[in-house]
């Protein structure tokens, strides 16, 4: 069975940058939240009914004959820096790393799907996709949820649906959400206009980390705001519908920057590349922001050396923890920025290989 | 009298504007005449409640923001104990001034959110009294108080949606625009059956009567969960 360190070793298959649209969707998700019937929500349980709650689900998910491949870790004796390692990797969300008492996550090995457990709900099962296939992620979803259905006994009310502990959840307890890069709306500072405009169809927007993170690195998140009175494929509509309409949006401004300056675009790009391949310390800001100009760059014809997967793994692979787990020891903020450039360096070198620790990726 | 102006602060905001104005220093004289003694409040020469009302009879249109250079649209007197402070800002620097950061909610955004639509929902059509009575409303299942929801956003049990319904429903509907779930349902018959949210009642008297020592009851209401869960 898989431990953290071997996930260390690969890149989920949501960050491959395969899949429609890849260039611009980075991901989809789906996720629901699930509560069992016979318990209190999480922040009306003590210690006892945690451990009862994690203790009936892991009993359920293990005996499930197609999840003998799953690993089911336990969250609460993890050190901080695998906690956080999750974190970066979107496995688990940042409540369930800071949460309390006993609390679990199971992980599907290629990282197509993971179940927290004992998060703000009893469950939350994402399910991730690379590049814009929602349709995909949901029947995927829909079959986990009735694998699990079947075993355990949901919280469920026949006028609200599936029971949530934040009544922003309740009927479906679904959110749909779509991962873009939209660097060129960003540029162009059209991006305010875009999401004001997706607020008035209630469509929630949010950063890399979900909900109140930055938007690091010019990844957006478009989500569902509401979860009940629509059906599942309805709320996954509302979502689908309105994706290709960014994807034009990007591309024109794309377009725009290249038609009105390309040789400014060209030195920016070349210059953020520059930097990440020679510099010897960098924050985890800055290589987020440069390497955001590197990606929109290869896509856009104007690197023409590196590949799409190689930018998106050390998105993530530069962040504190994974850098910590690579080292193999906890460094503090100075290190992490030296090693953060080593790394970059050794990545980047080689222009068009992904480097040592990535086998299989050229497919 | 002596310890009440020790500990008590007073917040005075007026805003700036066509508006008539109000005398601030004769609001602050009524609300606490010791302050404005020069023997025992301010301490400089010109009482500070006349270079308030000055400022704000005097240089009220070309008054700018002390924190950004806008005009100021409000001015907020603070009294405490030890002393007077007056400040005038913009709309933007005053909503920072009187919401400074740490005291914002650790919450996520989202739940700030909604604990405020509820706190407005709530104050429409109801007295401070009907508030009070409702924040004391306890789920007879989880134990939850309306004040604990009110106050995190988040509910203590499946049976909250029933047990609180009446001041749910217009939440739901803000959120939502609908009250009914039209998507999937569970394939386990048992889910929708309310005779198991009883089990969290169970549970939390068998967890209380066993920290009391009771394990008579205790035993008693495991043999009643063990029922009920047999019947999922």
């Amino acid at each position: 069975m898989m431990n953290i360190d071997h996930l260390q070793g690969q890149i989920g298959q949501w960050l491959k940058g395969i899949g429609p649209e890849s260039d611009i969707v980075i991901s989809s998700r789906i996720r629901l939240a699930r509560n069992l019937a016979g318990y209190p929500f999480i922040r009306r349980c003590n210690d006892i009914d945690r451990a009862n709650i994690e203790a009936a689900i892991r009993e359920k998910v293990s005996q499930i004959d197609s999840f003998d491949n799953i690993s089911y870790l336990n969250v609460a004796s993890m050190n901080d820096v695998d906690r956080q390692f999750l974190v970066e990797r979107q496995l688990i969300s940042r409540e369930l790393a800071d949460g309390q008492g006993a609390r679990a996550v199971a992980i599907e090995p290629n990282e197509h799907f993971s179940v927290m457990v004992n998060e703000e709900d009893h469950m939350r099962i994402q399910v991730m996709r690379s590049g814009l296939d929602l349709d995909g992620a949901w029947k995927h979803m829909d079959r986990l949820d009735g694998l699990l259905d079947s075993n355990l006994c949901y919280a469920f009310h026949e006028t609200h649906g599936y029971l949530t502990a934040c009544p922003t959840n309740v009927g479906t307890g679904m959110r749909v959400s779509v991962m873009l890069h939209l660097p060129a709306l960003v540029l162009t500072g059209q991006i305010e206009k875009v999401f004001r405009s997706l607020q008035k169809i209630n469509l929630a927007v949010r950063g890399l980390y979900g909900e109140g993170s930055q938007a690091m690195g010019d990844f957006y998140q478009i989500s569902n705001q509401i979860t009940l009175g629509k059906s599942e494929q309805e709320l996954i509509a509302q979502v689908a519908d309105v994706i290709p309409v960014l994807i034009d949006y990007e591309r024109r401004a794309r377009g725009f920057l290249l038609q009105e300056n390309e040789n400014e675009l060209q030195k920016q790009v070349d210059s953020a590349l520059d930097t990440l391949q020679q510099t010897a310390e960098i924050s985890s800001e800055e290589t987020m922001y440069l390497l955001s100009k590197v990606r929109m760059g290869i896509n856009m014809q104007l690197i023409s050396a590196l590949e799409i997967p190689t930018i998106n793994k050390l998105f993530i692979h530069t962040q504190p923890a994974h850098l910590q787990k690579l080292q193999g020891s906890p460094m503090d903020t100075a290190e992490r920025n030296s090693a953060r450039a080593d790394y970059l360096q050794s990545q980047l070198k080689f222009p068009g290989h992904g480097g040592p620790d990535f086998p299989g990726l050229d497919q | 009298m002596k310890n009440d102006l020790a500990v008590a602060a007073v917040r005075v905001i007026i805003k700036l504007g066509p508006q008539p104005r109000l005398d601030l220093g004769n609001v602050i004289k009524q609300i606490y005449p010791k302050i404005c003694d020069p023997k025992t409040g301010s301490q400089s020469d010109v009482p500070f409640w006349k270079t308030a009302q000055f400022r704000l009879c005097g240089e009220d249109s070309a008054l700018k923001c002390q924190q950004c250079d806008k005009q100021a649209a409000f001015h907020i007197t603070d009294l405490t104990g030890d002393g007077v402070s007056a400040v005038h800002l913009c709309p933007s620097c005053a909503k920072g001034y009187l919401q400074p950061e740490d005291e914002t909610q650790e919450d996520s955004p989202e739940t700030a959110d909604l604990v405020s639509l509820l706190s407005k929902q709530l104050k429409i059509g109801q007295t401070a009294e009907q508030l009070a009575k409702l924040d004391q409303k306890v789920c007879p299942v989880c134990g939850i108080t309306f004040l604990e929801f009110r106050k995190q956003g988040r509910l203590g049990c499946p049976h909250d949606y029933d047990f609180f319904a009446e001041e749910l429903e217009p939440l739901i509907v803000n959120i939502h625009g609908e009250t009914a779930h039209c998507g999937k349902s569970p394939a386990n018959p048992a889910a929708g059956d309310k005779s198991i949210f009883q089990l969290i009642r169970l549970r939390r008297e068998m967890n209380e009567a066993a920290e009391n020592e009771d394990y008579e009851v205790a035993s008693k209401l495991r043999d009643e969960i063990k029922a009920l869960e047999g019947k999922k």
